[in-house]
């Protein structure tokens, strides 16, 4: 069963086309990731699918509600967790928790039961009368996860979950993702633009200035690529790429002074290279394809080119449409 | 109708809750008029005197003072909005299933419970500078206090309904609210000024708050020290000839109270 199904949805501000009629359909219980650069129109799109931000055309419902027409129905059945943190830190851990059931009308019976197991399954039971002023960037992410799930909502938003986070942090917060799903049959909506936490979805959309450009498990997009990545790095490139299409008829891609190729079993492919070719090489590989040539290849251009403005780049999004 | 109720009483809970966490916040509220009755008061009270039958400058600024410490405070409904903004809070409360005029009904009966305790706070200075304060005053003061802050408050969600930063809303504070106090009577009476200045403070919908104010207060000292309410209280405004009364201030700060919060609702459920 489709739980979340969007028909060409469109968000324009003024000129820039954020999201450009993109259509997909999220089954329930499925933990669904959309993959993309910074800017690409992720988030836009999440906040249109949570009702904050009103589409400029097309048509999305969750649960079967209209995200225009049955606003507060569909905020009822989801749960937020945003870029930014978005609790209240003067208060402590267990008010923030309060606030948020009484104004998802959690019923009194369940309020505080639920209140503990939820603290508990992130492992912030101890801290529940703290201030979460003093709590670290992990904790404060795993209190808005907490959060998200009070009011027992049956899809969670997770808007960049891990972002800022150290290495440990975010496994440790993927390992509460991955329980979650197993607990309580959730579907997991999520946006990342970390490949390997993309691998932990059952299915992906590569999202590429506001369209959507592929969609499928992780297995199938890297198997779309048709084998293995070879690396060559020749003392004249393009020497060596006109060499590699008349001899072998493959088509080569020269990016950041490497050319790569896609070719089934390439590691029974370097030695025959090696006996005739012509061109001087420097360096050559083999490795399994990763998301990132996923992405590479349908768009030309590598996720991590816009890593380093990705920060400023976070912060004017976030000044846009965040607040 | 109930998310706007709903929306509007978990708001103002968490403000309360903010307010009685913060404890600062109470004394430094205090402080404040405190600062300005007494240096006021003692610049000023042997220079004027006797302002009129039996009440000197301090007793005179009194109520005024008290009607300031109410608006200061109410104004904080815009600030606390501001700061949600900033500080990302914002987004998890327009995100909950609750109504967006709810929101703004919250912010403001939240602030406006926390500035009339504030207001409140004042009054234990009453014996102090010898005005005369008995229960029944004390039961009006607080119903007129909640109208004139509901307004304050409304008008501050209004002008932080599209401000983004803390340094923004303390500028229009200062463009806005310091000469809404300043013209409204606080300081001096309103019936000696230039025409000008008179004909300002008389669209001002402070002053008519700030005078059902100093009404409540100084009638009774008045009367005591043997003049008559009608004639001998000249602080009374006069609107086009007409002498306003205590009810008729009031109804006219409700009037624009519920303008500036109806606005406020409007211009807060319209954005995004």
């Amino acid at each position: 069963m489709n739980i979340i199904e969007v028909q060409e949805l469109s968000r324009n501000f003024g000129q820039l086309v954020a999201v450009d009629k993109v259509s997909f359909c999220v089954v329930e219980g499925e933990i669904f990731g959309f993959l993309g650069p910074n800017g690409a129109g992720k988030t836009t799109t999440i906040n249109m699918l949570c009702t904050l931000l009103k589409p400029t055309g097309g048509k999305a419902t969750l649960c079967g509600l209209d995200v225009v027409k049955q606003r507060s129905e569909v905020r009822r059945c989801i749960g937020l967790v945003f870029q930014d943190p978005t609790l209240d830190e003067y208060l402590t851990a267990e008010q923030n928790l309060r606030f948020h059931a009484y104004a998802y009308r959690v019923p009194r019976e369940v309020r505080e039961k639920r209140i503990s197991e939820l603290l508990e399954l992130v492992e912030l039971s101890d801290r529940r009368k703290s201030k979460v002023r003093i709590f670290s960037g992990g904790m404060k992410r795993r209190l808005e996860i907490a959060r998200g799930l009070l009011h027992s909502p049956r899809v969670l938003f997770l808007d960049e979950p891990t972002l800022g986070l150290d290495p440990q942090t975010r496994r440790s917060i993927w390992d509460h993702i991955l329980a979650l799903r197993k607990q309580h049959n959730l579907t997991i909506f999520l946006t990342t633009h970390y490949m390997d936490e993309a691998e932990n979805c059952d299915r992906i959309s590569i999202i590429d200035n506001g369209r959507i450009i592929a969609l499928d498990t992780p297995d199938k997009l890297k198997d779309s690529l048709g084998g293995d990545i070879v690396t060559l790095k020749a003392v004249d490139n393009n020497a060596a790429a006109l060499e590699l299409k008349e001899k072998y008829n493959l088509s080569a891609n020269i990016q950041n002074g490497m050319i790569t190729l896609n070719i089934p079993q390439g590691e029974k492919f370097l030695p025959k290279l090696i006996g005739n070719f012509q061109s001087p090489l420097l360096s050559m590989s083999v490795r399994r394809p990763t998301l990132d040539d996923v992405f590479l290849t349908l768009t030309g251009h590598a996720i991590r080119e816009e890593e380093a403005g990705s920060k400023e780049q976070a912060r004017t999004m976030r000044r846009r449409f965040g607040r | 109708m109930e998310e706007v109720f709903r929306g509007m009483w978990v708001i103002a809970y968490r403000e309360l809750l903010r307010f009685v966490q913060e404890r600062s916040r109470i004394s430094s509220s205090f402080a404040m008029p405190l600062l300005f009755l007494v240096i006021f008061g003692a610049g000023f009270s042997r220079l004027i005197g006797s302002m009129t039958l039996g009440v000197n400058f301090i007793q005179f600024m009194y109520p005024g003072i008290i009607a300031m410490t109410v608006l200061t405070n109410s104004v904080m409904s815009g600030l606390s909005v501001v700061w949600d903004r900033e500080f990302g809070f914002l987004k998890e409360i327009l995100v909950a299933p609750i109504g967006r005029s709810g929101i703004v009904l919250g912010k403001a009966a939240g602030s406006a419970v926390v500035a009339v305790m504030q207001g409140a706070i004042m009054l234990v200075l009453a014996p102090i500078l010898g005005v005369s304060l008995t229960p029944m005053m004390v039961g009006k003061l607080i119903p007129m206090l909640i109208v004139v802050s509901l307004s304050i408050s409304g008008l501050g969600v209004l002008i932080a309904s599209r401000m983004r930063s803390q340094q923004g809303f303390g500028m229009i504070i200062q463009l806005i609210i310091f000469p809404l106090i300043f013209l409204s009577g606080v300081f001096f009476p309103l019936n000696n000024v230039p025409p000008w200045l008179a004909a300002i403070s008389k669209v001002n919908p402070l002053t008519y708050g700030v005078n059902a104010i100093r009404q409540l207060f100084l009638s009774s000292t008045i009367t005591a020290a043997g003049g008559t309410t009608g004639q001998g209280y000249s602080f009374s405004l006069t609107v086009f000839g007409h002498t306003m009364t205590m009810l008729e201030n009031i109804l006219v700060v409700l009037a624009f109270g519920v303008a500036l919060l109806l606005i406020a609702a409007w211009v807060f459920s319209k954005q995004e």
